[in-house]
C-alpha cells in the first residue's frame, strides 16, 4: 500500500474539528478575560485613585496572578483545553506557560529546575517579542526620517 | 532443541504463563476494568516526591504482585524483560538494581509488551531458561513531559490525541504446565507511511497493525478467523476504525476485533481518542482478557502491541514517524 492511497482512507474517517464550537468558546472566554481586565482596570483606577498609566501594569500583573494560582490548582489547563486561544493568546496564557513549566521542574531543583525550565514554552514568546520590536523600531527610526 | 523463524514468527510450545501483577492510576480504576487490576493508586505521586519515582514504585509492585501470586522469589526469575516510555528506560533500570538478576531493557514505545514477551518466550521455548519476567510501566505525566507538554500547561489538544495510560504490569512467563500459554510471537517491520503528526498516532500506527496482522497470518498459514478475539494495543478510536477498513478492505474475515485503548476507559472519562501508553495494551490483556481466559470465556487471542517510534527532536526536524507492531497470540493450554 503506498502513502497516498492510505492517506486517502485515513482522512475520509478522520474524527471532524469542531471548528465552530472552539471559534465561538474561544470568543466567550477571550471576551470575560478582556472583561475582568477591565473590571481591575476601573477599580484600580476608580477606588484607589490611580492613574491609567500606572493601573494599566498592575491590572496585567494582577491577571497574571490570578493564572498563576488557577495553574497551580489545575484548573487552568481545564479551562485551556475547552477555551483553546481564548486562554491562550491573553497575558494569562503566558502566565500560564511559565508556572506550567516551573511546577513540572520543580523536582529537578530550584536551580536546575525552575531557574533552567521556567521559559522552556515561555521563552519563544520573549525571544520572538523581542526580534519583532527590534525590526519594527528599526523601521519606525527609518521611517521617522520621511515622514 | 532449536528452532527458526517461520517468516518474522515463531510457533511455540512450552510457554506458559504462571501469573500477572497489574497496577493502575485512578482513571484506569475508573474504567470499566477497574476491579481486574491488583492494585490502584489515588493520585499521580502516590506518596513519591516525584512523577518519575511514583512510576517506578508502580513496576515495583506489579512485580511484587506477580512474584507473589506465583508463590516466587525475585531469584526465582531467570532474567527479567522490561522497558518503558522514558529516555533511558528510567522506570525499569532504576527499579532492576534490586532485583539481583539480569535485567535486559527493551524499547518499542507502546509496543514493548510485545517484544519483551517475543524475547522472553524465544529464550524460553530453547529451553535456555526456565523462567522469566516481562513487564512494562507507563505513567501519564511523565509520558506527557517526555514527549507533548507541562501537565498543567493549558493548551487545547487536537481530536485526535491519544492518553497514555498510568499503571504497571508484569507477566511471568515458566516453560512449566499452565493454563494460558503463548501459542506463538510475530516480531514487526518498522513501516513508515509518512505520517507527521504526533498527536495523531492511531492513524500513524494502523499500518504497522495490519502489516504485522497480515504476516502472522501467513507465516502461521491461518486466517483470522483463527482467533476468537483479535485486538490491537492503542491505535484509539480513530486508529481502529482505520484498521477496520484495512482489514475490510483486504477481505480478511475475523471473529471479533477491538482495540484496547478503547477498552480501558469509560466513554465519558476524557481522554480524547482513547488509551495509549505500553501499559495499556498490558493491562487489558493481562489485567482483563487473561482473566476471562482462565474462565474460559475465550479459547484463542491475537494481541497486536503498537507502538510510534517517535522522537520529539525529530518530530521538530520534520521527520516522519516510524511505527512498529508486535503480536503475541494467548491460548488456553489443552
Amino acid at each position: 500500500m503506498d502513502d497516498k492511497k492510505y492517506d486517502k482512507i485515513a482522512d475520509e474517517l478522520r474524527p471532524k474539528k469542531q471548528v465552530l464550537k472552539n471559534t465561538i468558546y474561544a470568543f466567550l472566554f477571550g471576551g470575560v478575560i478582556g472583561a475582568i481586565g477591565q473590571f481591575f482596570l476601573d477599580l484600580y483606577q476608580n477606588i484607589f485613585s490611580l492613574s491609567e498609566k500606572d493601573a494599566g501594569p498592575i491590572m496585567i500583573i494582577t491577571l497574571v496572578l490570578i493564572a498563576a494560582i488557577l495553574t497551580g490548582l489545575g484548573i487552568y489547563d481545564r479551562l485551556g483545553n475547552i477555551a483553546g486561544a481564548g486562554t491562550f493568546i491573553p497575558i494569562t496564557g503566558f502566565s500560564n506557560a511559565m508556572t506550567s513549566c516551573a511546577l513540572e521542574a520543580k523536582s529537578e531543583g530550584l536551580v536546575t529546575g525552575i531557574g533552567a525550565n521556567i521559559f522552556k514554552l515561555g521563552g519563544a514568546v520573549i525571544t520572538f517579542g523581542i526580534v519583532a520590536s527590534f525590526v519594527l523600531g528599526g523601521l519606525r527610526y527609518v521611517f521617522s526620517f520621511f515622514w | 532443541m532449536s528452532f527458526h523463524f517461520s517468516g518474522n514468527s515463531v510457533s511455540l510450545n512450552n510457554v506458559y504463563i504462571e501469573s500477572v501483577g497489574t497496577t493502575a492510576g485512578l482513571l484506569e480504576y475508573q474504567g470499566p476494568l477497574g476491579t481486574y487490576f491488583d492494585k490502584y493508586y489515588l493520585d499521580h505521586y502516590h506518596g513519591n516526591s516525584s512523577y518519575e519515582q511514583a512510576e517506578i514504585e508502580m513496576l515495583s509492585d506489579a512485580i511484587f504482585a506477580c512474584l507473589n501470586k506465583a508463590k516466587l522469589k525475585k531469584d526465582d526469575i531467570d532474567l527479567y524483560f522490561g522497558g518503558d516510555l522514558n529516555n533511558q528506560l528510567t522506570a525499569c533500570y532504576y527499579h532492576a538494581c534490586h532485583l539481583n538478576k539480569p535485567f535486559i531493557g527493551l524499547y518499542s514505545a507502546c509496543a514493548t509488551m510485545g517484544l519483551a514477551l517475543a524475547n522472553a518466550s524465544i529464550l524460553l521455548e530453547n529451553q535456555n531458561i526456565n523462567k522469566a519476567m516481562a513487564c512494562t510501566v507507563s505513567h501519564n505525566a511523565t509520558a506527557e513531559r517526555q514527549f507533548r507538554y507541562p501537565i498543567e500547561y493549558g493548551i487545547q489538544r487536537k481530536n485526535t490525541s491519544t492518553f497514555t495510560a498510568t499503571g504497571g504490569c508484569a507477566v511471568c512467563l515458566s516453560s512449566q504446565k499452565n493454563k494460558v500459554r503463548i501459542s506463538s510471537v510475530t516480531l514487526g517491520k518498522v513501516v513508515d507511511m509518512n505520517q507527521y503528526d504526533a498527536n495523531d498516532m492511531g492513524r500513524a500506527m494502523a499500518p504497522a497493525a495490519f502489516d504485522t496482522y497480515k504476516q502472522h497470518m501467513k507465516d502461521l498459514n491461518i486466517d483470522g478467523t483463527y482467533y476468537d478475539l483479535i485486538l490491537t494495543g492503542d491505535l484509539s478510536n480513530y486508529g481502529k476504525s482505520i484498521m477496520e477498513k484495512l482489514l475490510k478492505d483486504d477481505h480478511q474475515k475475523y471473529n471479533q476485533y477491538n482495540d484496547c485503548g478503547c477498552l480501558l476507559y469509560n466513554k465519558d472519562q476524557n481522554v480524547y481518542q482513547g488509551g495509549s501508553g505500553p501499559v495499556c495494551s498490558a493491562l487489558v490483556s493481562f489485567g482483563y482478557i487473561y482473566k476471562l481466559m482462565l474462565e474460559g470465556k475465550y479459547k484463542r487471542v491475537l494481541i497486536l502491541t503498537t507502538g510510534a517510534l517517535l522522537n520529539p527532536v525529530m518530530t521538530n526536524q520534520k521527520l516522519s514517524i516510524p511505527c512498529v507492531c508486535h503480536g503475541y497470540a494467548l491460548e488456553v493450554s489443552e
